[in-house]
């Protein structure tokens, strides 16, 4: 099934109001530059494209660039890695967020049950931790407050590590915006939030991935 | 006819007929009316045999345009796959509106015995006969004195309603009934399922009014948004208690396709049942635990519990699981405190758990309950320690110096204690509305103990431990909150 570009994808979710850092899609170095000037350092630049997946695995992500010439750099790196069957490119620049917590949330059919809703803890641990919890699209606030619950990792959700408690209502709505985009757009194959990270107590989705049919 | 007219007709037929009765008593055609007779059902019984010979001092027919019209409700079929569409067709007839098919040979055997099951429904639909099993054991109501089943037990009469995917575990969950006296109201094994399905029946229970909690062990469910729907309706009524067994194969095909190994099917099940307010037991028997509990509790209206014992070290253990579920032990409110204190000695625990420290004594244990109970702050109690006197008695009883040396008076003594401490919980749950649990193992280790056996002539289940006593309030209170949140309560 084909996929949409994180910008893309991004865009489509943000409409169903899932939020998104402040991020600029550009097509070149000399406006990457711009777009970093704009947000402020430090920023993150990624390589875009409908046929652009599996960015980490494969280097197609740069964190941490603090200045104007870490950019270009690696603006000039990243289009240099796209090849031609990846059809046209875009650079992604965004603001590096400081976050301790990672949740992930999203969408997947099951071919018995129809479309789900999932949220659970994220990070290079999630899938052994395994702390998740689904319910069937359409979703109401309470359900989606009861998902919340169901994770066994409560104190993460908590006041944790001089970051205040995760805003439990921002968090929901993230959940009901997803079962809305379901409900409303049944095009969509899958949706996958990793990480939803939460800033300040706040949930902030960093990357995208939509699944089309 | 409308669909629940047929449902009584399967659980509250005025006359039932065995369909191929047998002599053998090996045969399910012998064992099913032996059952159905020795049960003690009222209504008229009937039954066909090829040859036309008397079974159990039943006279039997070669055909059943040989019985009288409009006095049979339900046929019980035991007569061979091939034998059974001119069956129902002559059934009809007779103003029959529910079959249960025993008889094997059906979708469980291969393609021809699919087509065999397909052709048979149809047949039924077409009838408007209700067509339960095929390839089931049975249907039991004792309400209606009925035992038309395959195996035993024939359960005492309650308001738990079973419908199950596996003939045995009806048989299973029957079996806890006739242990803990907590009994059962409709027990069906869907067998194949070909027409009636678990979802059907706990639609029938939702509305039934001998039920008040439906009890379901399900493997597949199909169309698992329908099934879910279907189960919510019932669970927006009453309390749907489900096993479930096995994995479904959709969340695994989604897991592996999109977040590695996080999206197990089984939790995509899971997810789907808290959202319908179906309270998932994770074994056979706390299923029934769950379902009893639904059936003789009250729902607490919050979660603060107080536990009352006799035994500090049950009173820790309880603490314990409560901790691990949604309940939990509040500080003792002050005047509950002041209660409590002026009715023991200062050695008792000045906590939640209230351990009386075995500074009891003769109406302390009732009134301990009673101001627990009916402390506004307080929502749910657990009694522990109950019977443990009375055990003692049962040794003395059976010893060489009975009934000398006072011993048949400290006995007594006991032995009335304990089950008025029994008693008392189930008078002050009844007074108060909230659920007043009580625990021993002595439920299964010594089921004559006087406290076991007054729990149990109260009505209500004796929990074997605390913690099976807790995890069983944990869901009432679960279920409590579902309904609550949603405006239901």
């Amino acid at each position: 099934m084909p996929t949409l570009s994180e910008a893309a994808s991004k865009e489509l979710l943000s409409a169903f109001g899932v939020p998104f850092p402040d991020e600029r899609v550009v097509a070149g170095v000399e406006g990457a530059v711009g777009a970093a000037g704009e947000i402020g350092y430090p920023v993150v630049v990624k390589l875009g494209g409908d046929g652009i997946a599996h960015k980490t695995e494969r280097g197609l992500v740069r964190l941490g660039l603090g200045s104007a010439e870490q950019v270009a750099e690696a603006a000039t790196e990243l289009l240099a890695a796209a090849t031609p069957e990846e059809g046209e490119v875009h650079l992604l620049v965004a603001p590096m967020l400081r976050s301790t917590r990672e949740l992930i949330a999203g969408l997947h059919y099951d071919p018995q049950f129809g479309m789900t809703v999932m949220l659970g803890v994220g990070g290079i641990l999630a899938e052994a931790v395994a702390d998740v919890s689904f319910r069937l699209v359409p979703i109401d606030r309470v359900d989606a407050e009861e998902m919340l619950d169901d994770l066994s990792l409560q104190r993460l959700l908590g006041p944790f590590r001089g970051e205040p408690a995760v805003d439990r209502a921002a968090v929901a709505d993230v959940l009901l915006g997803l079962s809305e985009a379901a409900r409303s757009r049944d095009d969509i194959a899958s949706a996958d939030l990793n990480p939803l990270l939460i800033v300040d107590g706040r949930p902030v989705a960093v990357d995208a991935l939509v699944e089309v049919r | 006819m409308a669909a629940d007219e047929r449902f009584r007709a399967l659980f509250e037929p005025r006359g039932v007929l065995v369909a191929g009765a047998s002599t053998h008593p090996g045969k399910f055609g012998f064992v099913s009316l032996h059952n159905i007779l020795a049960c003690g059902y009222e209504g008229k019984v009937f039954a066909t045999n090829r040859d036309g010979v008397e079974v159990l001092g039943v006279s039997t027919v070669a055909e059943v345009a040989d019985l009288p019209d409009g006095e049979i409700d339900l046929v019980f079929v035991c007569t061979p796959a091939a034998a059974n569409p001119d069956l129902l067709r002559a059934c009809a007839k007779k103003g029959i509106s529910a079959a249960f098919i025993a008889s094997a040979g059906y979708g469980e055997a291969g393609e021809e015995g699919l087509a065999a099951q397909a052709e048979l429904v149809a047949l039924a639909d077409e009838l408007g006969i209700l067509l339960a099993g095929p390839n089931g054991q049975g249907v039991v109501s004792p309400p209606a004195r009925l035992c038309a089943q395959i195996v035993g037990p024939y359960p005492p009469a309650g308001h738990i309603a079973i419908a199950s995917q596996s003939g045995n575990f009806v048989s299973s969950f029957e079996n806890y009934a006739q242990l803990t006296g907590v009994g059962v109201s409709r027990a069906v094994s869907a067998g194949n399922a070909a027409a009636v399905t678990v979802p059907d029946y706990l639609e029938y229970f939702a509305e039934d009014p001998q039920t008040r909690v439906a009890l379901a062990y399900v493997e597949s469910v199909g169309d698992g948004r329908s099934f879910m729907e279907r189960l919510r309706g019932a669970a927006e009524r009453k309390p749907v208690v489900v096993v479930k067994g096995g994995a479904t194969r959709g969340g695994q095909r989604a897991a592996a396709s999109h977040t590695g190994a996080l999206a197990s099917d089984d939790r995509v099940f899971d997810g789907a049942a808290r959202q319908a307010g179906v309270s998932r037991a994770e074994s056979v028997e706390q299923g029934f635990e769950v379902a009893a509990s639904f059936a003789t509790q009250p729902l607490p209206r919050g979660n603060r519990v107080v536990v009352v014992t006799t035994v500090g070290g049950w009173g820790v253990v309880a603490a314990d699981a409560i901790g691990r579920t949604g309940l939990v032990l509040p500080p003792l409110p002050d005047d509950l405190m002041a209660g409590v204190d002026a009715r023991l000695p200062p050695r008792w625990s000045r906590n939640n758990p209230i351990d009386m420290a075995g500074g009891e004594t003769r109406d302390t244990v009732p009134e301990i309950l009673r101001l627990a109970a009916s402390h506004a702050d307080v929502d749910a109690v657990i009694f522990l320690g109950m019977g443990i006197q009375s055990n003692q008695a049962k040794l003395m009883r059976e010893g060489r110096f009975w009934p000398d040396h006072g011993l048949e008076r400290i006995v007594g003594f006991h032995e009335r204690q304990d089950a008025r401490y029994a008693e008392a919980a189930a008078e002050v749950s009844d007074a108060t509305g909230k659920p007043v649990l009580v625990a021993t193992e002595l439920a299964i280790t010594s089921p004559g103990n006087p406290g076991s056996a007054a729990v149990r002539a109260s009505g209500r289940l004796c929990y074997p431990s605390a913690d099976r006593a807790v995890i069983a309030l944990d869901h009432l209170w679960r279920r409590s909150r579902w309904l609550a949140r949603r405006g239901l309560g």
